[in-house]
């Protein structure tokens, strides 16, 4: 089982969803994160001291898939995440050792 | 301060009057006529006719009865005590702005103990106010402060009387035709507002105990000893110092209070690195401080016409249009200021502008044109901003603008008294200022009154202060400060359904661990022994 982790831009969040569940995704999780890459950040006053901003705000979508899933998952976040601009993201694929159903207490496969 | 204009009680009597023959004709006949009293509008003399309390309307005009006069009397009496208590009550409503604005400039994590701050400062001034802080302030006495009346207003008195019909022991107030209580009452809420201007200043790092107990001294001994020598009847206002509504008396008395303790509490952490750098820690909540800084202007409407304590109807519009020239005028000269010297028009700096021309406009209001309202307000705009920035510069760290808002303007708006004063306004009174043909005199006794004031009430805050911070201590522990107030100091959050991040505009990490740095640098050295 792979653990497919998404940090894309805000805006975005709807569109990777639908995305998602019409290619057959049942569930996620999302987080509001703040990050940066690449891009340098700019400086900001606020009464006259200076900050830099170089946090920008981002979600993060977490979906656990079996293993021959991860790469069509990957494909289909990417293409409805994609902006082509600065900023677009990133995604990290790891594996995972476990997974259990809380209500049913069923494991790996079964649980996803 | 007698600012009764002849035209305008005749106004004020008259409509009063009109009211009253309207109701008195219903009541005292079967057909009431109340057209009939309008063509005697302006006619005092033919009122009585029309109020005829005869059937017979051709009868000879009835006589100007002791009776009437005394209905012409209670009807003045009514209006003024009317007008003085709705503007207290505005002036009440200005609680609501100082809590909203500080808490809204300030973080998330210590929203809850600055809202208590400023919701307890009211309730502990009205119990020191009554208990001694008016009997000290407009008590009869000696040039420092009163010595007569001083518990519970409890003094002889028979206000409504003024001037010379008045006998009792609060003669410094008894230029105003409204009730003892009434008279209390107004004056109370200005004594709330001198010490909640201090909760700004020094929030995010107090102890809410100490800024309890300072609150029950500023109400109790300082701000009413100085109140005594404008108001009160004291050496300022022999000298011939004026301040209408108290832009020294309230706002820069509770400025210097607050650099005090500024100065005994010294600055956040992470606000000033040790290379000297000014680090910004923006506020939580824009809309709360505007919302704030809104209510603040709408009370200002009750602080500066309601000073008249009374219903004086050429000076109340008049007040109030010189109030809203000088903060719309000092919020466009904030915007500005702000725009060209940051490079873009910082909110927060244009809402202390707005604040900073209403505390300028308060001692002028009275005296002053409209002209000469929007050009302080523009002055004071400028200055508000530039001393937020010098005061960060020195590492006075004021996190609302407090110091810059009340103390700066308040002792500017004074001075402008001395300045732009024109006689006409408020006759026999101030006289004109320097820029108006009087001279420099009254200039002059502006300023000695700004320092005497400036003087004692720093100096005796700090005493207070260092005494506090000896016996209870002043400031909180270093990790109740990175954690936030609201826990330590009142055991919950303000959200507790959000998880509150002080992120620094951003730079959460670097934020964070500069933070901690700074709590172990701080308790090295607290440790050593090289700060207290």
């Amino acid at each position: 089982m792979k653990l497919v982790e998404a940090i894309v831009k805000p805006f975005k969040l709807d569109e990777v969803k639908d995305a998602l569940t019409k290619a057959g995704i049942q569930g996620m999780t999302v987080e509001e994160v703040k990050g940066f890459g690449r891009q340098k950040g700019h400086t900001e006053l606020y009464r006259g001291a200076e900050y830099s901003v170089d946090f920008l705000p981002k979600v993060k979508i977490q979906i656990l898939v079996a293993d021959d899933q991860a790469a069509k998952v990957v494909q289909v976040i990417t293409d409805s995440a994609k902006t082509g601009k600065i900023g677009d993201g990133k995604i990290f694929v790891s594996s995972v050792e476990e997974v259990i159903r809380i209500r049913t207490g069923e494991k790996g496969a079964d649980a996803i | 301060m007698n600012i009764g204009k002849n035209l305008g009680h005749f106004v004020s009597v008259s409509v009063a009057l009109v009211w009253l023959v309207s109701a008195g004709m219903s009541l005292a006949q079967d057909a009431p006529a109340p057209g009939a009293a309008e063509p005697a509008k302006l006619e005092a003399p033919a009122a009585p006719a029309a109020q005829a309390k005869k059937e017979d309307p051709g009868a000879a005009p009835a006589q100007f009865t002791q009776g009437l006069l005394e209905q012409i009397g209670g009807a003045k009496v009514a209006a003024d005590t009317t007008w003085t208590l709705i503007a207290a009550m505005l002036v009440f409503f200005m609680n609501l702005g100082f809590a909203t604005v500080e808490s809204g400039l300030c973080r998330a994590k210590n929203t809850s103990t600055i809202l208590a701050k400023n919701f307890i400062v009211f309730a502990a001034s009205s119990i020191a106010f009554l208990v001694l802080g008016w009997g000290l302030m407009f008590g009869d006495g000696n040039p420092f402060f009163g010595t007569q009346g001083l518990w519970f207003v409890g003094g002889a008195d028979n206000s409504p009387a003024m001037g010379d019909a008045y006998k009792g022991v609060y003669s410094s107030i008894n230029w105003t035709g409204v009730p003892l209580w009434t008279k209390f009452f107004f004056q109370l809420v200005f004594a709330g507002t001198a010490a909640t201007i201090v909760s700004g200043a020094v929030a995010e790092r107090i102890k809410f105990g100490a800024f309890y107990i300072f609150t029950f001294i500023m109400v109790v001994i300082i701000y009413p000893i100085t109140g005594h020598w404008i108001w009160g009847g004291g050496w300022a206002a022999k000298l011939g110092m004026f301040d209408f509504a108290g832009s020294t008396v309230v706002h820069s008395v509770g400025g210097w209070a607050a650099l005090a303790g500024i100065i005994v509490l010294g600055p956040r952490i992470g606000k000033y690195s040790k290379e000297g750098r000014v680090l910004p820690i923006p506020g939580h909540s824009m809309t709360s401080a505007t919302l704030g800084v809104f209510v603040l202007w709408f009370g200002w409407f009750g602080f500066n016409p309601g000073s008249t304590m009374a219903a004086d109807a050429a000076a109340i519009g008049r007040i109030a249009v010189a109030t809203n020239t000088a903060a719309a005028a000092a919020a466009i000269s904030a915007s500005i200021t702000a725009w060209l010297l940051l490079g873009k028009p910082d909110l927060s700096m244009m809402l202390n502008g707005a604040l900073a021309g209403l505390v300028a406009i308060t001692a002028p209001c009275a005296f002053v044109s409209i002209e000469s309202s929007l050009i302080i307000g523009l002055v004071a705009g400028f200055l508000v901003v530039v001393s937020v920035l010098f005061f960060d510069k020195v590492k006075i760290d004021d996190p609302v603008g407090a110091t810059s808002v009340h103390l700066v303007n308040g002792v500017f708006g004074t001075i402008c008294v001395g300045l732009f004063a024109q006689d006409q306004f408020t006759p026999n009174t101030t006289g004109n200022g320097l820029f108006f043909g009087g001279g420099p005199g009254l200039f002059i006794k502006q300023l000695v009154g700004v320092l005497g004031v400036g003087a004692f009430v720093f100096v005796i805050s700090l005493i207070f202060w260092k005494i506090i911070d000896a016996t209870l201590g002043v400031r909180v522990s270093a990790e109740e400060e990175i954690e936030g107030l609201d826990i330590g100091e009142h055991g919950g959050v303000a959200y507790p359904d959000f998880v509150t991040v002080t992120t620094r505009g951003g730079t959460l990490i670097g934020g964070e661990r500069m933070a901690e740095a700074a709590v172990g640098a701080r308790t090295r050295e607290l440790s050593k022994g090289t700060i207290s």
